[in-house]
């Protein structure tokens, strides 16, 4: 499968801190490819740096074969990259329809299909159009983080954590959404929750201490007991 | 009956050409984060070039007009020049603005002399109503008017429009705002230049009202402002309008009932607010 997103050997500093080392990273067209690895290795901070917000210190960023590393954020994100923090980033005081109208960069008709498309991923949302977003619950706003990323047509969203802090049948709705959203573009996802990531990764990149450590078949990863077991305390 | 009319006329005229000072700074502050000191000079920058336009032309609306692209003009020279290096550092914010507002003022002084210049009220709006006992000056409805006009149009741009939307969304997570693909820089540059405006119409709709202009007028009505923003809840656009409303009647009340108290009212009614309200009255937007 065409690549779509590759990172080569990406540095990122943090005031002081080196966190990023050396992460080698390619997510391919069609696939959800999942990054692993334990708290603090990394993870958020390498979809941080691919969106421009934490800016990388050296290595290459390509995105179609388009150099990005250096690009502002805003820019990265009309080329076709959506993001969906790991806290969601909910403008609180914003009504559901305000917050997803803030993400539409065009009000074209074929925008306003995708709405009525995520609007049938996210019926909660639906039934919630003119609630402040602060006032949802946990799922309903990680439901709008998504459902704005995916409104416009992104070719590859960047997934933090969905299913943090989510009840068990919430987490299975998010999974079943992000299945389906995988019909219509290109996932990078963190999850920390094994399991979800098995069930919808096609590949995986584990991380460790800012590094890369180990790339392959996410099948690969859910036979490999030692390496499950060495990087994410699992198996 | 005719006394309290007067009272509450006199204290919405002074309220509303507070809310236009404090209007800007709010935006700026809630969306910028940034601490601006120099806001009053471009109302004392506003009232100087619109002045002496209205002057020459013998036309206020020219005067305006003028007062507000001095605004947009000075507003653009100096997010670009004074703001852009110091984002995200409050106490260079404070340095560096306190030290342009002097500029600026001193500036006024080397450009049009260091004295008063009087200032009389356009013909159209002159005079009086006569109600009775009761006496309606004109220049301050009109004022009162134009304060709720401004606010009513810009209520309108933040709540019903896109641009409205990106500032508020902004206000709350500027973060995120720019990872859906809108330049914040941009945001920005238009907030501090519509700020700058509504600091200068402040200016010049001031001048009339007080009879002249002189170059210290906007460091004393920037302090008015800034205790306006901190009432009202940094960053809240209905909360500057309430508190510049009840700073204004406070002073016009307090004036005529307790004289010796009318300069430190604002305080008292700033500390009573931060004791009970510390987020002061209204929410801002970032809560």
């Amino acid at each position: 499968m065409e690549s779509l997103l590759k990172l080569h050997n990406i540095q990122t500093h943090i005031g002081q801190f080196h966190i990023l080392q050396g992460i080698q990273f390619e997510a391919k067209q069609g696939e959800v490819s999942v990054l692993l690895g334990r708290n603090g290795a990394g993870k958020t901070t390498t979809l941080k740096t691919i969106m421009g917000l934490t800016p990388a210190s050296s290595g290459s960023i390509y995105f179609q074969n388009q150099q990005i590393e250096k690009k502002p954020t805003y820019e990265i994100a009309n080329i076709g990259i959506g993001y969906v923090p790991e806290d969601q980033g909910i403008f609180a005081g914003l009504t559901v329809e305000e917050n997803i109208k803030v993400a539409m960069r065009k009000e074209t008709q074929e925008a306003l299909e995708r709405q009525d498309y995520v609007l049938t991923l996210f019926p909660d949302l639906k039934k919630f159009w003119k609630k402040a977003g602060g006032n949802l619950s946990g799922g309903q706003k990680q439901m709008l983080a998504m459902a704005r990323a995916f409104v416009n047509d992104s070719k590859l969203l960047l997934i933090d954590e969905p299913s943090k802090g989510l009840a068990p049948i919430m987490v299975e709705k998010v999974m079943e959404a992000i299945l389906e959203m995988k019909k219509r573009t290109s996932i990078v996802l963190v999850e920390q929750n094994f399991f979800m990531a098995s069930k919808i990764g096609d590949t995986f990149t584990l991380i460790d201490d800012g590094r890369t450590v180990h790339r392959g078949a996410m099948n690969e990863l859910i036979s490999d007991d030692d390496l499950k077991h060495k990087y994410l305390g699992i198996g | 009956m005719d006394l309290l009319i007067s009272l509450v006329i006199n204290g919405l005229a002074t309220g509303m050409l507070i809310f236009l000072l404090a209007a800007g700074l709010t935006l700026i502050f809630g969306l910028m984060d940034v601490l601006n000191f120099a806001h009053g000079g471009l109302f004392v920058w506003g009232a100087y070039t619109g002045v002496l336009t209205y002057t020459y032309t013998e036309s206020f609306i020219i005067g305006i007009l003028v007062a507000i692209l001095t605004g947009v003009v000075l507003g653009f020279i100096m997010e670009k020049l004074i703001i852009t290096p110091v984002y995200g550092n409050h106490v260079q914010q404070i340095l560096i603005t306190l030290g342009f507002m002097l500029v600026l003022q001193e500036m006024i002084k080397v450009a049009f002399g260091p004295n008063a210049i009087p200032v009389k009220v356009p013909e159209l709006l002159a005079g009086s109503w006569e109600l009775g006992e009761l006496i309606i000056i004109k220049y301050r409805i009109f004022i009162i008017v134009v304060g709720f006009l401004v606010f009513g149009i810009f209520h309108f741009i933040l709540t019903r429009t896109k641009i409205g939307l990106i500032v508020r969304a902004g206000v709350m997570n500027k973060e995120m705002v720019q990872a859906l693909g809108i330049n914040i820089k941009k945001v920005f540059l238009f907030v501090f230049m519509t700020g700058a405006a509504l600091a200068a119409i402040g200016g010049m709709l001031m001048a009339p009202y007080s009879g002249s202009i002189y170059a210290e007028m906007g460091m004393e009505f920037a302090i008015l402002g800034f205790i306006v923003v901190v009432i009202g809840g940094m960053g809240s656009f209905s909360g500057s309008l309430l508190a510049a409303i009840l700073v204004g009647l406070a002073g016009s009340f307090m004036a005529y009932y307790v004289p010796f108290l009318s300069l430190a009212v604002n305080m008292i009614l700033m500390a009573v607010v931060l004791i009970f309200r510390p987020q002061g009255l209204f929410r801002t937007a970032k809560e």
